[in-house]
């Protein structure tokens, strides 16, 4: 129902992600084109130009500049910039740390938003349509208390979490290890999560996930709430059970959201800087945490190569586009648009 | 659109006129749910206890139990964050910071997506698609060019430098949401402010400013937990200057490994948490509308 979906917002569907859909079209009244008058010229001057002109100096210009450092070997201080062509990137896909950094990525973009999509569905739908099933549809009674607590992690700095969970994976004094251990599990004392290159990854993104779930969830829940309760009344006459309801109603319908999520999500672990450095700062045993962030942060503030850092800046832009735009090619072809407009 | 929420759907999704029976199979599904739910709550809060109780042990307590609870309850590992590794000063520079940055991303960005929305021009357009582009391409790739130009002007590791950029980064978001919220707004009220002789200015401040309201608080919330909680920008253009919480509390953590004072480490990791924690269990009905509006749908 609320799923107004222009045609214009449906040929650009780069907006979609990051912006409430439009409202339907206005009815523009056509004036008379009027004389400029003083308070007319002041209020674009101000209006328009002052936040745009922050705006192209402080993000725009950055953005552009970046691409031409990207292909000049310039070392930040000194005045001479020479022109180098694509050199960097060719320095870039030769170097094995870098390309260890973006295998990392591509591990965290594939398994970061799937998992942490599932559990938030599942967490939502359990608050949802977890009552009774005769009668009228109805949520879980006082789901209201796990929805709130499950947010909780959203409000906290990213940085926070990591240093808060670091100490969690301490491995003589950490909450973990002590709960293992108090459990009986005594292979697991002094057990290094974040030091052992087998575990350090896994370890890393349940962080992330719990940081990010609770969002979704409520995210989710806002969605499966703005379903029509009719749909779900028609299928459970119609015989479906809790299940079938799920995947035929529910996941059909708040589609756009879980599009979203996926791009915010992807978009997250091509970054996960944070993450990274407060959890292993250095990389990780055998740069098993590494993540192309931190190596362009390393090149550009530690080791003063800007041009080489802004060609990983530039590595890494293209990567969020692509993974942006086969999101939107996969719902596409597998028939999302024409699901969600009712 | 606030009103989507706890407007007539999900009345009829709690409304209950009787209560029918409850079958066997409702009840394991219940159940069930309840159990999985409070799992995840578990495993949410247990972490946030574990620190706030962990904030008042001394290291040596700390390392001897993780469980233990400390054997005298006292502040003075808050005071030594606070005091001694600059939490306090760091707390304040960044409550300045996101505030300045707040109100300025706040009254450009609606003035901009009023612009935007309201007014056709040429190459109103083009502005808007500039706009998306920021949001789409990571703040990365803008960081090393960006420390040159803050550099050029004399404003890197400064906080007015910091707030600037805060205010430009955040702008965009800040302006894709306004665009549709003063789209949606009557055109009848402008042109009777326009009839009774307000000009463009007094329109915008007198009578949509305070008609986007709604909006401009959703906008607000998300903005204020997206400046306090960065992280990039003051590590990369500020990193030598007065630092802020996020900042201070990684300086803070990092040093950790020659002067270990674990029990204070939990503290400023208090200190940044709670307070925020507080301010969204106050607003959190706000929020959780917020978070439906602000994307997608």
């Amino acid at each position: 129902m609320t799923v107004v979906k222009t045609k214009q917002s449906r040929n650009d569907d780069g907006l979609a992600a990051v912006v409430p859909v439009m409202a339907p079209p206005q009815l523009v009244v056509k004036r008379r084109r009027k004389p400029l008058t003083w308070d007319k010229v002041s209020f674009f001057a101000v209006f328009l130009g002052l936040p745009l002109a922050i705006y192209l100096l402080f993000v725009i210009w950055p953005f552009i500049q970046a691409f031409g450092y990207s292909l000049t070997d310039w070392s930040g201080f000194s005045p001479n910039q020479n022109f180098i062509g694509l050199e960097n990137y060719a320095k870039i896909f030769t170097d094995d740390i870098f390309m260890k950094a973006m295998g990392n990525n591509v591990l965290l973009v594939i398994f970061l938003p799937i998992i942490t999509i599932i559990l938030s569905l599942v967490l939502a739908s359990l608050v949802t349509v977890g009552g009774s099933s005769k009668g009228q549809i109805k949520g879980l009674r006082n789901s209201s208390f796990y929805r709130v607590v499950s947010f909780f992690p959203y409000t906290i700095p990213a940085i926070a979490i990591g240093i808060m969970w670091g100490q969690i994976y301490d491995p003589s004094g950490g909450l973990l290890n002590g709960m293992l251990t108090g459990l009986g599990m005594d292979q697991f004392k002094d057990f290094a999560w974040l030091g052992n290159k087998d575990t350090a990854m896994i370890a890393t993104m349940f962080v992330i996930v719990w940081g990010f779930v609770g969002f979704y969830m409520v995210l989710f829940v806002a969605g499966i709430k703005g379903i029509p309760a009719e749909l779900f009344e028609a299928a459970r006459i119609d015989g479906a059970g809790r299940f079938r309801t799920a995947v035929s109603i529910t996941i059909p319908l708040i589609r756009d959201n879980i599009q979203t999520a996926y791009i915010y999500m992807g978009i997250l672990a091509l970054d996960a800087f944070v993450y990274m450095a407060a959890l292993n700062s250095g990389g990780g045993p055998d740069n098993s945490t590494l993540v192309m962030a931190q190596q362009l942060f390393f090149t550009a503030f530690s080791k003063g190569q800007f041009g080489l850092a802004s060609a990983m800046g530039v590595v890494l832009a293209i990567a969020t586009l692509i993974f942006s735009g086969l999101v939107f090619l996969v719902n596409r072809l597998t028939g999302g648009d024409k699901d969600v407009s009712l | 659109m606030t009103t989507k929420v706890s407007g007539p759907e999900m009345k009829s999704l709690h409304f209950q006129p009787r209560t029918p029976a409850t079958t066997t199979g409702d009840k394991v599904v219940g159940a069930v749910s309840h159990t999985a739910l409070t799992v995840w709550t578990l495993i949410v809060i247990l972490p946030l206890l574990w620190t706030v109780m962990s904030s008042f042990k001394t290291s040596s307590e700390i390392f001897a139990s993780p469980f233990a609870l400390p054997s005298q309850w006292n502040l003075d590992n808050y005071t030594k964050a606070w005091s001694e590794a600059g939490i306090g000063q760091a707390f304040l520079n960044s409550v300045v910071v996101v505030a300045v940055a707040l109100v300025i991303v706040m009254v450009l960005g609606a003035m901009c997506a009023y612009v935007l929305a309201r007014y056709t021009f040429p190459g109103s357009r083009a502005i808007y698609y500039l706009m998306l582009a920021g949001l789409t391409f990571p703040i990365f790739l803008a960081m090393v060019p960006l420390f040159f130009v803050l550099k050029n002007m004399g404003l890197l590791n400064t906080l007015p430098g910091l707030i600037l950029v805060y205010v430009g980064f955040a702008l965009p978001f800040t302006v894709f949401f306004l665009f549709s919220f003063f789209k949606s707004l009557p055109h009848e009220i402008t042109e009777a402010a326009a009839l009774d002789g307000a000009g463009e200015w007094r329109t915008f401040f007198q009578v949509m400013l305070p008609m986007a309201k709604p909006g401009l608080a959703s906008v607000a919330i998300f903005n204020f937990l997206g400046l306090w909680n960065q992280f990039l920008i003051p590590v990369s253009i500020n990193a030598a200057g007065p630092r802020v919480l996020s900042q201070e509390l990684a300086a803070f953590a990092g040093q950790m490994g020659y002067a270990v004072d674990f029990g204070a480490l939990f503290a400023a990791v208090t200190v940044t948490v709670v307070p925020v924690l507080i301010v969204y269990v106050i607003f959190q009905r706000q929020l959780q509308g917020s978070v439906s509006q602000g994307t997608s749908k």
